[in-house]
């Protein structure tokens, strides 16, 4: 295995209080020393002054269209996009056909990932049997198996049912796993489009309002003081609800929160076209809602950035808004977007942003050897030009889908080199050929 | 002229005065014993309708075929394309294919004609797009209104019933509002979105209050479906409290208008009385819509031929 000496960056590691301008070197797959004159001998030199070097960036929030949706992407092309977004890690979410309720499923997702061999591939099992909300998914042994699922989710429907909440969060203290919630109350989101308010009734668009997510965040922050059980809020996007989880931290609640580039990048302003790639769920909301969760984000409320990638085929999104599915790609520019839109304008530090995309998500997931640059811990390491100017062409994504809206935007912050346990997955901006084996 | 008809948003006084006028002159034809004109020989116009509709499809047929165009049904039912799986996009290639100049295009999201206006280089005519806009019911409206009272600068306008799902009350409201009419909207605070204060209109759920300062009472259609989704209790109680009926009607002005875009629900929205009264324009829009909607397609596909160009002066006469 190759060793690195990455020379000159400044070395953001929020995990050991680190930010300073060091070398960092990497041999046989983990992290061999920070600091100053360190013993490169055989490594491949690369000079990164001027950049950033961190940890890998962890997506608590990606969906993976493998099994099942393999036209739209495969976990090895996902895997692509997310080592040239920055990542070294991903968690996967359960909605796939068949559905990851089960420890053969979360267990095949697992092993691709691992096959893929660009990022780590955690698993989010579903809470529910088919995702219904009525019967319990087969949680402790998804606990027990070779993925390992820490997080529980029945993500892109809330749960409706309060006692079925309320047992599983009760059901899941037993494995120290994490409840996580799509807080949408289905009967005032019914047939919604996009975010209510001014926007949706011009628009003549069915409008989901902020308070159908805010009713279930306050319900599950109930129900977490209620039973104990680790709560973490799937892409918060009002400011109602940013406030909620702001008081229950401060109540003690076990409540974590993230939020996704999108949501404090774009408002409902932007869909007066009607493009479907705004098309998203919780849908983009207000001004003042955006400005909420960014506040969020700076203060420590929201505790990670996650993109909700979700990649889309064309046919079904070149369709009428009404018929079009709900998502956007985000791993190939969630640096981008966080730079430009959060560190720039001095909302989030340096070190802020790499908490929020890298040490906080791996703590959560409990995923050993990420979210750190500490001492023989594997080198998993992403180094960013904070600087760089881009422009998104969707046509060069690694994705195998093409559906965002940021195509054409201009930003800042551009991965360069990203290391997966010491092997280099992207080199100067480009994704490895080797690598993808 | 615009190329495509989207939304009210797009024209201005000027320009909503100058497609009136043209019809003004067009509706001459309509009298006359041979009424169709040269002007759009060769061109081809596409009817394309997702929805059922009987009256708009009529009258944009038929004010295309006055114009002397050629017309394309294409009914999005269980025998097109569309039942075969076509999306929508393949379907706008395949008439762009064809070489259709302009699409006629009604669709239950709102929206469509925005997409479509993106994939063709044909002008697109929105014809009613989900709960958003129905332009030219708006132009038509406005035809009418002003047939009646010349200006329609400081004129009271109230649009009674289902706002929130209305695309006729969002082309009426932008359209009257542009030309200087002051708007009420009244109905169940269930069927009026709240919002709609920042189009410029004022808001008010009792009917009674607002009667006798009425110069134009706009009624719409209250769909079945409504009552069963509880966005009010009963259609029994929606006619007492919000229908027009003979009571209701003599509190109005003596000149006061009584619109309705139709189909109409007698006895809930309008009572018979009231839909067969003097005051009732409802047969007018009707006629009207024809000769609005050849006066846009003069307008817009006629200003782009160099053959067969008749100067609007010449068809008056």
């Amino acid at each position: 295995m190759t060793s690195f000496l990455l020379s000159g960056g400044r070395i953001v590691d929020p995990a050991a209080g680190t930010d300073e301008t060091a070398d960092l070197l990497l041999r046989d797959g983990v992290i061999a020393g920070i600091g100053e004159g360190l013993d490169g001998k055989g490594a491949e030199t690369i000079d990164v002054s001027g950049s950033i070097v961190c940890p890998g960036f962890v997506d608590l929030h990606t969906h993976l269209r493998e099994p099942g949706r393999e036209d739209e992407e495969t976990i090895a092309m996902a895997s692509g996009a997310a080592a040239a977004g920055g990542y070294t890690a991903i968690c996967a979410m359960p909605n796939t056909d068949p559905v990851a309720d089960n420890a053969a499923v979360v267990e095949q997702v697992w092993a691709l990932g691992r096959e893929a061999g660009l990022v780590e591939v955690a698993v989010a099992g579903a809470l529910s049997k088919r995702l219904e909300g009525k019967k319990m998914a087969d949680i402790g042994e998804m606990t027990r198996s070779m993925a390992r699922v820490r997080m529980f989710t029945d993500d892109g429907h809330g749960v409706q049912d309060s006692l079925f909440v309320r047992r599983a969060m009760e059901y899941l203290v037993a494995f120290d796993g994490i409840y996580a919630e799509h807080c949408e109350d289905a009967s005032l989101a019914e047939g919604g489009q996009m975010h209510e308010g001014e926007r949706s009734a011009a628009l003549g668009l069915r409008g989901v309002p902020a308070e159908a997510e805010e009713l279930m965040a306050a319900r599950d922050i109930a129900l977490a003081r209620l039973t104990g059980c680790r709560l973490h809020l799937l892409h918060i996007s009002t400011a109602g609800t940013v406030e909620l989880v702001r008081r229950a931290k401060a109540d003690g609640v076990a409540v974590t929160a993230e939020a996704t580039p999108h949501h404090f990048s774009l408002t409902d302003a932007t869909l007066s076209d009607y493009d479907p790639n705004l098309k998203v769920n919780p849908p983009l909301r207000g001004e003042s809602d955006r400005a909420a969760v960014i506040a969020g984000l700076a203060d420590g409320t929201i505790d990670a950035i996650a993109t909700d990638h979700a990649p889309h085929a064309d046919h079904e999104k070149d369709q009428e808004f009404l018929y079009a599915p709900p998502g956007m790609l985000g791993l190939e520019t969630a640096l981008g977007l966080a730079v430009t839109n959060l560190v720039e304008p001095g909302h989030l530090s340096v070190a802020a942003l790499v908490e929020r995309m890298s040490t906080f998500p791996a703590r959560l997931l409990g995923l050993d050897g990420q979210g750190s640059l500490a001492e023989g811990s594997a080198a998993n390491v992403t180094v960013f030009d904070p600087a760089a100017p881009w422009t998104v062409d969707a046509e060069a994504f690694h994705s195998k889908s093409r559906n965002t809206p940021f195509g054409g935007m201009e930003l800042r912050g551009k991965v360069s080199h990203v290391f997966y346990r010491g092997t280099r997955t992207v080199s100067d901006g480009r994704l490895m050929s080797e690598a993808l084996v | 002229m615009i190329k495509h008809l989207l939304s009210m948003d797009q024209l201005s006084a000027e320009e909503i005065t100058t497609i009136l006028d043209t019809a003004e002159s067009l509706r001459q034809v309509t009298d006359r014993p041979i009424k169709k004109l040269p002007t759009l020989r060769g061109r081809t116009v596409c009817n394309l309708f997702y929805e059922a509709s009987t009256r708009t499809r009529i009258s944009f047929e038929l004010a295309a075929k006055r114009l002397s165009a050629d017309v394309i049904n294409f009914s999005a039912d269980s025998k097109s394309s569309v039942a075969k799986g076509e999306s929508f996009k393949d379907t706008a290639w395949t008439l762009e294919a064809m070489g259709v100049d302009a699409i006629i295009v009604r669709h239950g999201s709102s929206g469509a004609p925005h997409q479509l206006s993106r994939w063709v280089k044909a002008s697109v005519i929105n014809a009613g797009d989900g709960a958003h806009e129905h332009p030219t019911q708006a132009l038509l409206d406005l035809f009418s209104i002003r047939e009646r009272f010349k200006d329609l600068e400081g004129l009271k306008v109230a649009i009674v019933g289902d706002v929130l799902h209305s695309r006729v009350a969002r082309s009426n409201v932008k359209g009257l509002i542009t030309m200087g009419a002051e708007i009420v909207l009244v109905g169940p605070p269930t069927l009026i979105p709240k919002e709609a204060q920042t189009w410029g209109a004022r808001i008010e759920s009792d009917f009674d209050s607002v009667l006798e300062d009425l110069d134009v009472c706009y009624l719409l259609r209250v769909q079945q479906e409504r009552q069963a989704e509880q966005l009010f209790p009963s259609l029994r109680e929606y006619a007492s409290l919000w229908g027009l009926d003979n009571r209701r009607m003599q509190t109005m002005k003596p000149d006061a208008l009584v619109m309705h875009p139709g189909p109409m629900n007698r006895g809930v929205e309008i009572s018979t009385e009231v839909s067969e009264s003097t005051r009732s324009i409802i047969l007018d829009q009707v006629a009207n819509g024809l000769a609005v909607r050849m006066s846009l397609l003069y307008l817009m596909l006629g200003g782009r031929s160099e053959v067969d160009e008749i100067p609007l002066e010449a068809i008056a006469q």
